[in-house]
């Protein structure tokens, strides 16, 4: 996207103001209503929760090495189960892309100078500390072992760890995802610089928009739940439990009527991190804008419906489960259309290999064997052996690291030079990139198979005939913990001795790309005017610097 | 052509179905079809994820930047790839749905004339009892070449009972019967799995299925250590609990007769029409308010937390034995 005016400073980054040297002092970053700042915020707190239920991850492959488990008690490896889902579920993945690039891109991309409403989203990040603290302590007084899904009866009424501070840090952190969601749809639809249509933004703010969607009608369905499960724990009041007339089986309605349309919180973002990475590496228009951008509000819509998947073998009716199972497959047809649309904007373009693509591609790959897996359990007949083992560990694991994960890391390397001002090793990056693919498929394509063979997840033990893959996910762990641990390194190394970055140094379009890097506190001197579709690479003269 | 594919297929199919590393044994009536069904989706799987990614590695090199100045044209947007590829992969989708779902289908429908065995979950253990009277502790013995359905339900928390040999799977959940059927074709030793996470030591709530010739069946049955049937049994906890005082058999009673009351619909007080299932009978027992019968008071207690579910499971089985004579007969 061009612009009217586009006068961009020459001038180093060190000495030019920008909104990471106008304040200095913990006070102007605790206190600041910036939304490139708050992005940073969240970056630095979603980080440290990765590398918690990473670590966890970690213990648990370790443990898995024996059959009868080398290091923690069955109590322990339990509870670093659930410590592991639920804060990476609720502390990383859900706000991993919306609260880091989409705060630091949707008023960028959009040509405005702030969110609509920056106090609030700063009290969304001061919300997310909060649930945050709540849950770390829950970890601290003993852990907890219900599993990140928290299921009744056990959760209710049989387990004797931190199930309330848990669930009231899962409870709180919703309401900052609600404020996001509702931040961004107000700032898409009332922001937008002149000129800027809804068909000329980047795929990335639909992906955003449509996420925010599903932010404001899912979550605060998972805060009732887990508001009921802390009455049905603390008063008894029998909402779950059979013998004072509750269902346990209604608590999972409850919770996968939030819990599968976060999973495309999880992912959306991630596809519209992936348009923007295609079209600026191969430098090409994305193939079937309009199929990309609607293909992101039908699978938010279509999400709300497929819940029932998840309890196929329940014993919900036959005739429940044959519409539920007709609506997951529907759900699969927009994510076949996104990925063939952007295989075909590839088609004779120029492509680069620079790391932040590599990522991209990694996504493509891991995403349709994640998309194509879900076929297996949206199928009744194969359902009924997979549900509960360990392939379906493989499976979300697949969209959610090898998808979402990888886009969200790619969208980091993508943006890493607008957000910081720095450039990173381009050859670390490209190696990283290498690893964690590698180390990714190394752990988790072993547990297709072990769930096929018949291996129940969430099992301290087991019995010797799956141990040779199970060492052998456990072996691709260990690379796939390293291949998280370089980008780690090299980019907080970048953040003080890397190169200084220009305003765009891939050559991209989209107006953040207009401004310095890092910009300067108000985004634009002048509100742009936008007179073309996005990504116009044909007719652009942008070049790299 | 489809000569040629459809033989080079089926020669994966049968090369993916002899390989020990990739599926467990299939030791039941659902387990080859379902196993077909999976090698067809891992085709599927692979055939995409190879096309699209030889694809991008094609584009990939093939367009790679040569120069930095390179401004490729734009390619015309294309409604007719954009429907091709929305509408094939719907077919195909549809294709899957059927096919898996008819498999279901069958694959949920016990055979009329099954052997019933009862199981309850509870934390950490599977508790099995067979209608003559036989119990056991994580281990199940059945018969091959028969249908067995097994009515579950659990003391505390919701567990799966899961044999990965059956391909077969159902939750075990308190306050409700599940059923689960299958029918067992080779005789052996199978694993038996509790598939939903239940606390410390559910990994450890396991236990193996012996499947057994008929005649062995009979012979082990037989050698079983208990004195009573379950419908022996039953029944004593039914004259114990003074049931017999309302529920006179003659009909003349404050509660209804049971005489042949199982299988029957009913009408209830509150209108609905209710099948006499085991289910029926057990919400009868720990709630029977509930299901109260038009013609009847509602005086009649609860027993919820007076009987354990091993004894509502043998007050269901003398129920259920309370039939008429010819229906007894007809059922075998």
């Amino acid at each position: 996207m061009s612009t009217a005016t586009l006068d961009v400073p020459e001038v180093p980054t060190g000495s030019r103001v920008n909104y990471l040297n106008a304040q200095y002092g913990v006070k102007s970053w605790l206190l600041t209503t910036d939304h490139k700042r708050i992005a940073v915020l969240y970056l630095v707190s979603i980080t440290l929760m990765f590398f918690v239920g990473g670590f966890f991850a970690v213990l648990m492959r370790l443990h898995l090495i024996e059959p009868q488990g080398a290091l923690v008690q069955p109590e322990t490896y339990n509870k670093l189960f659930t410590m592991h889902g639920i804060i990476m579920v609720f502390f990383f993945l859900v706000p991993s892309i919306p609260a880091t690039l989409g705060n630091f891109l949707v008023p960028l991309m959009i040509g405005a100078r702030d969110l609509a409403f920056p106090k609030l989203n700063l009290l969304s990040w001061y919300i997310y500390v909060v649930g945050a603290c709540f849950t770390l302590y829950a970890v601290i007084s003993g852990g907890v072992d219900t599993g990140w899904t928290f299921y009744t009866p056990y959760s209710s009424s049989f387990s004797h760890t931190s199930v309330i501070p848990t669930a009231l840090g899962v409870f709180i952190t919703g309401f900052s995802s609600i404020l996001t969601g509702l931040n961004f749809v107000v700032t898409i639809h009332k922001m937008r610089a002149p000129g800027l249509t809804w068909f000329r933004l980047p795929l990335f703010i639909w992906a955003i928009y449509a996420t925010s969607i599903i932010f404001i009608l899912g979550t605060p369905v998972i805060a009732i739940t887990l508001f009921l499960l802390g009455l049905e724990r603390l008063l008894h009041i029998g909402i779950f439990d059979p013998a004072i007339g509750g269902d346990p089986i209604l608590f999972q309605h409850l919770f996968w009527f939030y819990s599968h349309p976060a999973v495309y919180i999880m992912i959306l973002p991630g596809m519209g991190v992936m348009s923007e990475l295609i079209t600026c590496f191969s430098r090409k228009r994305i193939f079937g804008y309009s199929f990309v951008a609607f293909s992101s509000l039908s699978i938010a819509i279509i999400s709300f419906l497929v819940w029932g998947h998840h309890m196929f073998v329940t014993g919900q009716s036959i005739y429940a489960g044959l519409i539920f199972s007709v609506l997951s497959f529907l759900v699969a047809i927009p994510s076949a259309v996104k990925v063939f649309n952007w295989t075909a904007t590839l088609y004779k373009g120029s492509i680069s290999y620079d790391a932040p693509m590599l990522y991209a591609l990694g996504f493509i790959g891991l995403f349709t064997m994640g998309g194509l897996t879900g076929l297996f359990l949206a199928s009744l007949a194969t359902d009924v052996h997979l549900n509960g083992t360990y392939f379906i560990v493989a499976h979300f694991h697949y969209i959610m690291v090898g998808g979402a994960v990888m886009a969200y890391l790619g969208g980091i390397h993508f943006w890493w030079p607008k957000i910081t001002g720095r450039l990173y090793p381009d050859g670390w990056a490209r190696f990283a990139a290498l690893v964690i693919f590698v180390g990714f498929n190394l752990t988790f394509f072993p547990q297709f198979m072990l769930g096929y063979l018949g291996m129940p997840r969430r099992f301290a033990v087991y019995p010797a005939e799956f141990q040779v893959l199970n060492v052998m996910s456990s072996a691709g762990a260990s690379i796939l913990g390293i291949g998280y641990l370089i980008p780690l390194i090299y980019l907080t190394w970048s953040m003080r001795y890397g190169p200084a970055a220009g305003p765009n140094p891939w050559g991209a379009k989209g107006l953040e790309w207009t401004t310095p890097s890092p910009p300067p506190t108000e985004n634009f001197e002048e509100i742009p005017v936008v007179t073309e579709d996005a990504y116009d690479y044909a007719h652009s003269t942008v070049t790299r610097g | 052509m489809m000569g040629t594919i459809q033989t080079g297929f089926d020669f994966l199919f049968a090369a993916a179905m002899q390989a020990p590393q990739l599926r467990p044994e299939a030791a039941s009536s659902i387990a080859e079809g379902v196993d077909h069904l999976y090698f067809a989706l891992t085709f599927i799987t692979l055939f995409f994820t190879f096309v699209i990614f030889s694809t991008i590695l094609f584009f990939m090199v093939k367009y790679r930047r040569r120069a930095e100045n390179e401004r490729p044209p734009d390619t015309e947007d294309n409604l007719a790839l954009e429907l091709t590829w929305t509408i094939i992969p719907t077919l195909i989708c549809v294709g899957i749905f059927l096919w898996a779902s008819s498999l279901y289908f069958e694959n949920s429908r016990p055979p009329s004339a099954s052997t019933e065995i009862f199981v309850i979950g509870k934390q950490w253990m599977w508790h099995i009892q067979h209608p003559e009277g036989v119990r056991e502790i994580n281990e199940l013995h059945v018969p091959v070449g028969v249908p067995v359905k097994l009515t579950m339900t659990s003391e505390d928390v919701i567990h799966d009972f899961y044999i990965p040999a059956f391909r077969v799977k159902k939750d075990v959940i308190p306050g409700r019967y599940s059923s689960l059927w299958f029918q067992a074709t080779k005789i052996g030793t199978y694993h038996l799995f509790c598939a939903q996470y239940c606390g410390a030591d559910h990994a450890e709530m396991l236990g193996w299925v012996y499947v057994m010739s008929p005649a062995d069946y009979a012979a082990w049955l037989a050698g079983g250590s208990s004195s009573q049937s379950m419908q022996q049994a039953g029944e004593t906890i039914f004259n114990k609990l003074g049931c017999a005082s309302c529920h006179l058999s003659d009909g003349t009673g404050r509660g209804p007769s049971l005489v042949g009351i199982y299988g029957k619909e009913e009408a209830l007080k509150s209108g609905d029409k209710r099948l006499v299932d085991e289910a029926f009978i057990r919400q009868a027992i720990v709630n029977p308010n509930s299901v109260v019968l038009p013609q009847y008071p509602a005086i009649m207690p609860t027993f919820q937390g007076q009987i354990n579910e091993e004894q509502v499971l043998q007050l269901v089985a003398y129920v259920k034995s309370l039939a008429p004579e010819e229906r007894k007969t007809e059922g075998k």
